[in-house]
């Protein structure tokens, strides 16, 4: 069981660090998660990002923010999941060439809004791989033994697309699959809807609502017309447009 | 200088030139980040104003805004997560257009643009005057979309785009920096792209 974590002051990003990354496990077929281990740890808060940049013989960089995984429990290692973008310029080099042992320059943590620190009920609504930094939230809780505090709903298209199929389920998530649900799943599929909602609405909780922009629009739509207070929403939107 | 084994640059043809260091072009996509819902701002009641450390506080109207002499940007934009559109258009009115009417104060030495939703970011009145920014309300020729800030957003586009405000409803002058929401985020109080100054300490 881990501790929550200490209250950090506004974040300000470490400089640039040679991490090595010791393990790569396939989400799905179009996810894998990347295990780094960092020469400088620092701790970070569920919900924050690092950036990885790729440099080529020639100078040429390129970099971009993936969010943390795995929760803050004062461990030097941390786990990034990246779904492989088509044209991915970073996204397809980290899937298709990256290998345990190689070196990658990362910088981080980022971000101090888009963070859930373990101290108030929290609603969480991932669309796709907008679940990753949700994940660390729902990590983050159990391993608080607090799983009450927060309430984790994700939209997948299938099973075969879900993050974390075999870690997410229990009693404090929801999964509402959009196109193909699996064999008996009650809830027929289709968008993210109000009743998906009901019961999940508990009085002072943050929403943390991650996806792509469409997603992320019609969850908070929903949220609002459902009388979610909306300075209590927050957004992390992102993937293709 | 460390490189990264088995990354080689994809596009072996010259790197365009007006892309800032450690962007990429985004072709024709136009990504959306936000940090909060979308508003919808009915034009009928929006306004913007300029207030704080000038002679003479302003609130215009939608229709107001309309009647101040037009402004046209053509060129490019950057966001700190890299991407960069190139060649893009807006239309609306020169920042130098309201400061003329409202009149900063000697002292004033920063402003700070503030979003119908709470947004805030924090620039020095020098990034803000002498044609290098507006608030615009139409893209490529159109009405600009909501969710890129539509009806009416700031426009600075020598800076990181987290600074051109979307929603924007005003502009306080101050005689001080104060960092805005990114900005308290962990993201650089002024955002050149050209030097690299995403985050603070940059």
């Amino acid at each position: 069981m881990t501790e929550a974590p200490p209250a950090v002051p506004p974040p300000r990003p470490g400089r640039w660090q040679t991490a090595t990354l010791v393990e790569v496990r396939p989400e799905t077929a179009t996810a894998k998660t990347f295990r780094l281990a960092l020469p400088e740890p620092s701790p970070h808060l569920a919900g924050q990002h690092y950036v990885v940049r790729l440099t080529a013989p020639d100078g040429y960089t390129a970099s971009r923010s993936y969010s943390v995984a795995s929760p803050p429990d004062g461990s030097a290692e941390i786990e990034l999941t990246v779904e492989r973008l088509p044209d991915g310029e970073v996204s397809s080099f980290l899937h298709d060439v990256a290998a345990p042992g190689d070196s990658l320059e990362i910088r981080g943590p980022i971000g101090g809004w888009f963070v859930w620190r373990g101290d108030t009920p929290a609603l969480l609504i991932g669309g796709g791989s907008g679940v990753v930094p949700l994940m660390a939230m729902l990590r983050l809780a159990r391993g608080m033994g607090r799983p009450d505090l927060v309430r984790l709903i994700v939209s997948a298209r299938s099973q075969a697309e879900l993050y974390y199929a075999g870690e997410l389920p229990g009693p404090e998530t929801a999964i509402v699959y959009t196109r193909r649900p699996p064999p008996g799943w009650t809830r027929p599929p289709g968008r993210l809807n109000r009743a998906d909602l009901a019961g999940s609405m508990e009085k002072d909780s943050v929403a943390y609502v991650c996806g792509s922009a469409g997603f992320a629009d019609s969850a908070t739509d929903l949220l609002i017309d459902a009388g979610f207070p909306t300075p209590d929403i927050r957004v992390e939107r992102f993937g293709p447009t | 200088m460390s490189f990264t084994r088995g990354f080689r640059r994809r596009d072996r043809g010259p790197r365009d030139a007006r892309l800032p260091p450690g962007q990429y072009d985004v072709g024709s996509d136009w990504p959306v980040l936000t940090a909060e819902p979308t508003p919808r701002l009915a034009t009928d009641t929006w306004t913007f104003t300029v207030e704080g450390l000038v002679e003479q506080h302003k609130t215009w109207t939608w229709d107001e805004m309309h009647a101040l002499p037009p402004s046209t940007f053509q060129g490019d934009i950057h966001c700190v997560t890299t991407w960069s559109k190139l060649g893009v258009s807006f239309g609306g009115v020169s920042v130098d257009t309201l400061l003329a009417l409202a009149r900063p104060l000697p002292s004033a030495t920063h402003v700070l643009a503030v979003g119908h939703t709470g947004y805030t970011t924090n620039l020095p009145l020098a990034d803000v005057t002498d044609g290098k920014a507006w608030v615009v309300w139409s893209y490529d020729g159109r009405p600009l979309p909501v969710e890129h800030g539509g009806p009416a957003r700031m426009l600075v586009p020598h800076l990181y785009f987290w600074k051109s405000a979307k929603w924007v409803a005003g502009l306080q002058l101050l005689d001080h920096d104060e960092p805005g929401f990114w900005e308290q985020n962990g993201y650089h109080d002024r955002g050149d792209p050209w030097l690299e100054q995403r985050y603070q300490g940059d």
